[in-house]
């Protein structure tokens, strides 16, 4: 992918640091996030990568350092998360469509209900967007007539008519069967081509490599390796790194 | 005005009395609880069997005391024995009796959700690992059924000791009575004494009903499965 | 055994009269401990610091006393501290305070019942705690608060049997006063039972009927 550490940096995490049950969850954490990068965060269960991601739209509150976003702060008590929330889009493991809504509901709740925006112009782009990840049949479906793969490109298309700055997804395939990981990849895939700025946690490997600009390596809450995909896989510099890659070779 | 009231508590042997009736409502309680609890079980072990009668007898049962409320059945215990069939029998057995039968309803249902919910294959498993039934029932099946029902019989036993305040309806002498008793000799000189008396008797109430409810629901919490 | 019905047809009239005192005093008690239970979860889910402890101490206060003794306290006790009011009102305000706080209970369970993954997905698509509340957490609580509020509805309704014991001339009392009249006691007893299971029983029948309703509308099963 090509080298996009000129563009304005969008969202910069600082000497990071979160504290969960009295131990130290993200330590000493920087990372700098460029307009239309795509940064993908690995490492081992538990390492915090999660944890990270969830910082970075308010869901987990830090005890140190700084996430500067468009050149604001976002810790501190004053911090409208409501307004960022609309900038920072998150999709989840599980998908958490709302139940009681139909699909196009579902999408069209932030847009409307958030941002004010108008009926008829929301549609359009809600259209259009189940259009390309191919589910423009299903709008008006329950989340529960839907399958595992259908409900994640769903929640992706609902975060996306946000009309959000940068995406965060939080090992979204984890929980699907593996038939289904594919469509929701391309999905992502397809994001990132169009330039979409997003920080990706994911256990499939021939995937970071493929989307990724760069790579992070988490490990007991603290990068342990940054790098471009190419390097990571074929040259890592750690020792750490070497024997994480190592178990997903057979 | 106020400090003269509240004196009304300490005056004579006052406080001595309110805690003798307190004693009349703990007792009851206590055996209330105990013969229900364990009737409770009893029928709880009951209607876990396959004998569809059986099990409609039971509910019917159940459904009668969650229908009627228990004062009127204290009423209908207390002058319906009396009266018809001309046994004096006195207040505080009747409350008793009643507060057994319904406490055994209860409890049996908490029991029976219990037993139900306990996952099926523990048997099996438990026989796997070379235990004999008997084995099984002490190990594995009656310490989760235990889990599962103590917060629910604690809850049981909570709203059983607030339903002992009804017993001064059929004339037994409990803390409530005495109250009562108190007020109406100090009244005239101490206008206030009902706020203090019935407000001390709150208090109680509520001593011993709030670290049930709190101890039920930390169990609730540490067990949840 | 004999029973007498002539007793039961003359004395009809009396039952049903104190039955719908019964049945105003319920319904009074019920709609303002819903109104109370209301105030209560909203102040909960807002965590409105100073009030939010007072009315948690106030629905431990009210959940761990029984009826009779809140009851004796306000008729008898508050009206001697210069508080006056007729029996009917000290039996709603009983009821109510009692009420009110299992009512919160009934609202707050249908507000936990709704997974904190609910929430956070609504948080992420910039939903504030108002819009949080009224489109994602509301519809998902109904299926659980709906037969909490229907059986502390049917609670309060058996515990109108206790307002007798301050001078309200329920079936209770009626009953007590019929009995030491006229020595009828096992038809007096008779039409105790029949007055609650006519008003308990089809409300215990209707809201199983209405949990079955909003568990298919919720969940299509």
């Amino acid at each position: 992918m090509a080298n996009k550490e000129n563009n304005p940096v969008l969202l910069e995490v600082k000497n990071l640091y979160k504290e969960y049950d009295g131990r130290a969850a993200l330590d000493n954490i920087d990372l700098s996030i460029h307009k239309g990068e795509v940064v993908v965060v690995l490492g081992p269960s538990g390492c915090g990568k999660s944890t990270l991601l969830r910082c970075l739209n308010g869901l987990e509150m830090i005890q140190g350092g700084d996430i500067i976003f468009y050149g604001e702060s976002l810790t501190g008590k004053d911090v409208q998360w409501q307004e960022i929330r609309q900038k920072i889009g998150m999709v989840f493991q599980n998908y958490d469509l709302f139940p009681h809504m139909t699909v196009i509901e579902n999408i069209l709740l932030g847009p409307e209900k958030v941002q004010s925006r108008d009926r008829n112009e929301i549609m359009q782009q809600a259209t259009q967007l189940l259009d390309r990840v191919g589910l423009l049949d299903r709008k008006d479906a329950y989340p529960r007539q839907l399958s595992g793969g259908q409900k994640q490109r769903i929640a992706i298309v609902r975060a996306l008519c946000m009309n959000p700055e940068i995406m965060l997804f939080d090992e979204v395939t984890a929980a699907l069967d593996p038939e289904m990981v594919r469509e929701v990849l391309d999905v992502i895939l397809g994001l990132a081509k169009q330039g979409m700025t997003m920080v990706i946690v994911t256990h499939e490997m021939g995937f970071a490599r493929l989307v990724a600009d760069r790579i992070v390596f988490v490990d007991f809450g603290k990068v342990c390796e940054i790098g471009s995909p190419d390097e990571f896989f074929t040259n890592p510099k750690t020792e750490r790194t070497r024997q994480f890659l190592n178990i997903f070779q057979y | 005005m106020q400090s003269l009231g509240i004196n009304v508590l300490f005056e004579g042997i006052n406080l001595q009395r309110l805690f003798g009736g307190l004693l009349v409502t703990v007792e009851i309680a206590f055996f209330s609880i105990a013969i229900g609890s364990l009737l409770g079980i009893l029928m709880g072990l009951i209607r876990t069997s396959k004998s569809k009668t059986i099990c409609f007898v039971c509910r019917i049962y159940l459904e009668v005391f969650r229908i009627i409320p228990i004062l009127v059945w204290l009423f209908i215990a207390y002058f319906g024995v009396t009266r018809m069939f001309d046994i004096h029998v006195s207040g505080e057995v009747v409350a008793v009796v009643v507060f057994s039968l319904w406490g055994a309803a209860e409890m049996g249902d908490i029991v029976r959700g219990a037993l139900e919910s306990l996952p099926r294959h523990q048997m099996e498993s438990g026989k796997a690992l070379g235990l004999s039934s008997l084995g099984v029932y002490r190990y594995i099946l009656i310490p989760q059924a235990i889990r599962r029902m103590l917060p629910g019989a604690i809850n049981l036993a909570t709203r059983m000791v607030k339903t002992t305040s009804l017993v001064v309806m059929i004339g037994v002498i409990d803390v409530v009575k005495v109250g009562q008793q108190i007020i109406e000799l100090s009244t005239l000189r101490i206008p206030t004494a009902a706020f203090w008396i019935y407000g001390f008797i709150f208090i109680l109430y509520f001593i011993i009903c709030y670290p049930l409810a709190k101890w039920s629901k930390k169990l609730e919490m540490k067990w949840e499965s | 055994m004999n029973v007498n019905w002539e007793f039961i047809i003359t004395t009809l009239p009396l039952y049903e009269k104190a039955a719908w005192l019964t049945l105003k005093l319920a319904a009074g008690g019920i709609l303002a401990s819903l109104v109370l239970g209301l105030l209560c979860s909203v102040i909960l889910y807002y965590r409105v610091r100073g009030i939010e402890k007072l009315v948690q101490a106030y629905i431990e206060l009210s959940r761990n006393t029984p009826l009779l003794i809140q009851l004796f306290f306000l008729y008898y006790g508050f009206t001697k501290i210069g508080l006056t009011m007729s029996e009917n009102t000290c039996a709603i305000i009983g009821l109510s305070f009692l009420g009110g706080s299992y009512m919160a209970e009934a609202f707050r369970g249908g507000i936990e019942s709704v997974s904190k993954t609910q929430i956070e997905s609504g948080l992420s698509i910039g939903l504030s705690k108002m819009q949080l509340f009224r489109y994602i957490i509301l519809p998902q609580a109904f299926s659980v608060t709906i037969p909490a509020v229907g059986a502390n509805c049917i609670f309060l309704l058996k515990e109108t049997s206790i307002v007798g014991a301050i001078a309200i001339p329920d079936i209770m009392n009626l009953t007590q006063d019929v009995i030491g009249m006229y020595y009828q006691t096992f038809e007096s007893l008779l039409m105790l039972v029949m007055a609650y299971l006519v008003m308990i029983l089809p409300l215990s029948l209707f809201l199983s009927w209405l949990e079955r309703e909003v568990r298919y509308a919720e969940f299509g099963n």
